[in-house]
Order: structure tokens, then C-alpha cells, then sequence
């Protein structure tokens, strides 16, 4: 009998629900908020419900809209850089063995295992000694550089499950090495590299540490978001904002989720 | 005759191209490794040796522009007193917000890993992954509204009669301030928060990977389920601890933006790097800063890599 069924504790229960309320309380509240009539403080409970701010969100604040497109443009371009070289770089190091392998997957993943603030100010300090102005461009090479290692690590899962004898199985057929490519692996590695591409999305989406320092004076939605929660100018206008941003980001994320289960699975 | 005449007849270029690479893989692999490494080198190889060279460099106090001339001025001002306490207060923050989020983590990836299964399990997963994905400001602008002196947790505190312990607690020296967003519990709180799915995870691979049978086996020859727990399945988990921890451990060391918002005026690693290349324009000074965080998460990962961190990432 596998030990699953087994029942738990009640401590053990309580203290697991609980890690789960912690974690998505405060998520819950925001959206509260958002229909909050109150406009000066953030009292609790709300005096009076409303959806007032999401019409002056949509009608009044021309910067809000820049910003998100900004903010799409951006992610939809590392996005597409990301899953170029993360797909080429799985194909590279899947199922090989060879000298500098392990170095090359650590420089894969070191722009992720450092903290952005590195990414950030190394950027940063590259743009200044080779004298590159801040531009929508600056913005794209950093996502990017951080987006290729989560294509990556969908991209290498879904090749070492998949089977090789179906490549083996594809060339005996009398199919070429393109073929192979464009027939078997592609169609094979599709939902991976779009879950990959996903989550690669809300990641540049939501960015602001590295972004500050690659920025200059452009504005991105979380940069937009980082100067209101400094400085709030309008606080409802705000509340409205983060709850747009969790359903922007809630969606590719659960998508994502749907399209490599079977891969977390397989891993185990 | 006609067979050998076939052979002959030029194969067309696709096909010699993928016959020559499919013999050889190894020039494959190098076609399929260019690209993204030329990207990487020259992006962030590059990047990270410019953040080398200019912390050596220096400022101009005069024209306020950097002097490549080679120096350790900037090391040299790392120890000063000051910048010593920022780092002393960053590297603790980091390792007392592993540390707990170590304890959250543990009995809900062991009730993952073993308690649960089908929809529930499938609906935990989700319910860890999502705030783990999701925007990280939006994430801690909810702890903003949350601990506001007019916000939720003090008015539940007020409803239970309990005013006087979130009164006492702020009243602590080092962790109180004048109310909660402005005291480095505060940041504590909200640290532990944003982190701790990045723990769970690592934890709960680790969990799965424990045979069954070594947990039965172990109730078998007499132990208590706690003592299983700790003598049996905790050495296991140890490289999912490591592996959350370096996530972690890395993450708040590099944060500049949660002590910024929530917190007392003491500053970080982070806002320190962030102030000198910003407002103050000094990007040397912020580069040697930077490096801090470099070499410490370094001595990190030795180490964790000595506790087999790496096996389960």
C-alpha cells in the first residue's frame, strides 16, 4: 500500500493549510481593495464596495496603458529571443555527455542563481563603459538573457522523457535529419516549448530589479508599480492596477501548469 | 553497373548536410551551442567582466566621471564601518529568512509528498506555484495594505484583544520600529512571504524521492514516527534544503526594493548598490558592492555543494 493514502496528522494538516492561507491571503486582499470606496488610507475593512476605480483606471490614466503595452512589447520580444536559444541550447546538452558540459548549463543558469541586482548593475556598467544609451532594446537584452534558462529547463525535461527510439525509429524510415526535426522532435517538444515561452512571458512581464538599471527613464509596468508603491499618487488607481497584473500573470502561469504536468510527473 | 552509377549521382545538399551531421555529433552540438553562447557570452559574460573592471575603477570627485585607472579604493572603502554593518545586517536577514522559511516549508512539503494525492495534491501544487510565478511587487504591495497601522492585521489583532503584543513586539529593540511596515520584522515577514514557495518546492522533489519502504521499514523496526521523520527522511531532504536555500539566501541578499518599502531606514546590499549607481552616479563604488553578495552566495554554494544541493535542483 503506498504510503499516500496514509492520513495525516491533524498538527501536520493544520500547519500545511495554513502555509497555504499565508501565501494567498495577502493575494485575496489586494483584490478586496480594489473595489475599496475608501481613496485616502488603506483601511480595513473597506468602509463601502465600489467599481468606480477600474472605469478611472481605464478612462483616466494614459500612463497605465503605455506602461502595460511597454511592458508587453518587451516580454513578447525576450520571449521570442528566449526560445530560439533556450531550444537550440537544450538540443545541445539533453541527452550528450561532453568536456564543459556542466559549465555551460551553470552559465545557463547562473543569470537566475545570482541575484537580479548583479544582472542589473553588470548591465548597467556595460552599457556605461561601452557608452550605450538607454533604449527599448537595453530593456530586451537583459529579459532575454534571464527568459533562456526557464525555456531551457522545459525544453531539456520534455527531451530527456522523450523516447529515442523514436528518432532512431524515424531515420530507419528513411527520413532525413531535417525531416526527423520537423516531424518527430518539433511536434514532440511543441507544448513544452510553449509552457516554456509562458512562463518565460510572465517573467520578463513582471521584471523590475534588473529592469531599473537597464531602463533609463522608460517606464514598464512594474517600474510604473515600483514609483506607486513609493510614492502613491492615487492608491485605488493602484489597487486596480495589481489586480489586472494577477490576472494578466495568473493565466500564463496556469497554462503553463496544464501543458507540462505530464513532464513534472514523468520527472519523479 | 546501374547501382554504382547511382551512387554516383549527387545526393542533394539537405541530405549531405543532415547525413554530416548526424555523423558527426559533436560538430552538431557545437552548431546548436553558438548561438545561445555567444548570446550569453557577450551578454552577461561580458556584462559581468565590465561589473569586474569597474569596481576597480574610480570617481572623479571634481567631473563626477569614472577614471578607468586600476585601484583598490573602493575595496578599501567597503570596510568602512558603515558598509560593514550593512552587509553584517543583509547576510543575517538572509539567513534568519532561510531559516524560517525552512520550518514553514517542511511540514507542507512532507503533507505534499506523502498525505497527498490526486486533485488535492495537483491543487497544492498550484496553490505553491502560482504565488511563486506571480508578480512580485503586486505580491508585496499586498503586504503594504496588509500592514498598515489602519490595515487588516491590526484591526484583527484589535477584534481578538491583542493590540498589546503587536504593541510589545514593535516596543523590541532590533526587530520593533513605529509600526509594523517600518520595522525590520516588517521585512522579515514580507521576505519570508515572497520566498517561501521557492523553499517548498525543492523540499517536497526531495520528499517524493524517499522510498516508501525506507519509512516503513523504519516503523517496522520500532521508531516513532518522529524519530523517523528526523533520523531517516530529514537526512534525505537535506540537498532540497540546499537547493530552497540558495534560492532563498540569493534572493534576499540582492533585494533592494522590500526594505525599501517596508522597513526602517536601515539599509541593504541591495539599496546600497542601487543609491551608488543612481542618485549618487558612482557605478565603481556600487560594483565592488555588488560584489559582496557575489562572493558571499560563492561560500554558499561551496558549501552547499559539499551537501549534494546540486542533485536535486
Amino acid at each position: 500500500m503506498r504510503s499516500s493514502a496514509a492520513p495525516a496528522s491533524p498538527w501536520l494538516r493544520v500547519s500545511a493549510w495554513t502555509v497555504v492561507a499565508f501565501l494567498h491571503v495577502p493575494l485575496a486582499l489586494i483584490v478586496l481593495y480594489a473595489f475599496s470606496a475608501e481613496d485616502q488610507s488603506y483601511v480595513f475593512p473597506p468602509p463601502e464596495l465600489t467599481l468606480r476605480w477600474f472605469a478611472v483606471a481605464w478612462n483616466d490614466r494614459p500612463d497605465v496603458w503605455r506602461a502595460i503595452w511597454l511592458s508587453l512589447e518587451v516580454a513578447a520580444y525576450s520571449t521570442g529571443i528566449a526560445l530560439v536559444l533556450g531550444t537550440l541550447a537544450a538540443g545541445a546538452l539533453a541527452r550528450t555527455q561532453f568536456f564543459g558540459r556542466e559549465a555551460i548549463s551553470l552559465l545557463l543558469i547562473l543569470p537566475i542563481a545570482l541575484p537580479g541586482i548583479i544582472t542589473g548593475i553588470s548591465l548597467r556598467s556595460a552599457y556605461s563603459t561601452l557608452g550605450i544609451p538607454f533604449s527599448f532594446w537595453t530593456i530586451v537584452l537583459g529579459h532575454a538573457t534571464f527568459c533562456v534558462v526557464v525555456v531551457f529547463n522545459n525544453a531539456v525535461a520534455r527531451l530527456r522523457r522523450a523516447s529515442p527510439s523514436l528518432i532512431e525509429a524515424s531515420m530507419d524510415l528513411g527520413a532525413d535529419g531535417f525531416q526527423t526535426l520537423r516531424h518527430v522532435i518539433l511536434p514532440q517538444l511543441a507544448s513544452a516549448l510553449l509552457a516554456g515561452g509562458l512562463l518565460a512571458f510572465a517573467l520578463s512581464f513582471d521584471e523590475v530589479i534588473v529592469t531599473t538599471f537597464t531602463a533609463g527613464q522608460q517606464t514598464t509596468l512594474p517600474i510604473w508599480m515600483l514609483a506607486e508603491l513609493v510614492r502613491p499618487r492615487q492608491r485605488p488607481v493602484t489597487n486596480v492596477v495589481a489586480v489586472i497584473i494577477i490576472a494578466l500573470t495568473f493565466v500564463p502561469i496556469l497554462a503553463a501548469y496544464y501543458l507540462t504536468r505530464a513532464d513534472e510527473h514523468g520527472a519523479r | 553497373m546501374s547501382a554504382l552509377a547511382l551512387d554516383a549521382a549527387p545526393r542533394p545538399l539537405r541530405l549531405r548536410v543532415s547525413d554530416a551531421l548526424y555523423r558527426r555529433r559533436a560538430l552538431l552540438i557545437l552548431l546548436l551551442l553558438v548561438p545561445p553562447m555567444l548570446w550569453v557570452g557577450a551578454v552577461y559574460v561580458g556584462s559581468l567582466t565590465a561589473l569586474l573592471a569597474n569596481s576597480f575603477f574610480r570617481l572623479d570627485d571634481f567631473t563626477g566621471q569614472v577614471v578607468r585607472e586600476v585601484g583598490f579604493g573602493n575595496f578599501a572603502a567597503l570596510l568602512q564601518g558603515a558598509n560593514v554593518d550593512v552587509v553584517l545586517r543583509t547576510v543575517t536577514m538572509a539567513l534568519v529568512v532561510t531559516g524560517a522559511c525552512i520550518v514553514l516549508a517542511l511540514p507542507i512539503a512532507w503533507y505534499m509528498a506523502r498525505h497527498a494525492s490526486g486533485t488535492r495534491k495537483a491543487l497544492l501544487y498550484l496553490a505553491i506555484m502560482l504565488p511563486l510565478w506571480s508578480s512580485y511587487l503586486v505580491r508585496l504591495y499586498a503586504w503594504k495594505l496588509l500592514l498598515a497601522k489602519e490595515g487588516a492585521i491590526s484591526w484583527v489583532l484589535a477584534k481578538l484583544h491583542l493590540s498589546w503584543l503587536l504593541e510589545a513586539l514593535l516596543a523590541a529593540p532590533v526587530v520593533g520600529g513605529h509600526s509594523l511596515s517600518f520595522s525590520p520584522l516588517g521585512t522579515f515577514v514580507v521576505f519570508v512571504y515572497l520566498w517561501l514557495p521557492f523553499m517548498i518546492l525543492p523540499i517536497q522533489a526531495a520528499f517524493e524521492r524517499v522510498p516508501a519502504s525506507l519509512v516503513e521499514a523504519s516503523g517496522d523496526l520500532g521508531a516513532h514516527p518522529a524519530a523517523t521523520f528526523w533520523r531517516v527522511v530529514f537526512p534525505l531532504a537535506v540537498p532540497g534544503i540546499a537547493a530552497g536555500s540558495i534560492f532563498t539566501f540569493s534572493l534576499t541578499l540582492g533585494d533592494y526594493i522590500v526594505p525599501g518599502v517596508i522597513g526602517d531606514s536601515s539599509m541593504f546590499i541591495g539599496q546600497v548598490v542601487s543609491l551608488q549607481q543612481g542618485t549618487a552616479g558612482n557605478v565603481p563604488l556600487a560594483a565592488a558592492m555588488s560584489l559582496v553578495p557575489i562572493a558571499v552566495i560563492a561560500l554558499f554554494l561551496w558549501g552547499a555543494k559539499r551537501l549534494g544541493a546540486f542533485d536535486a535542483l
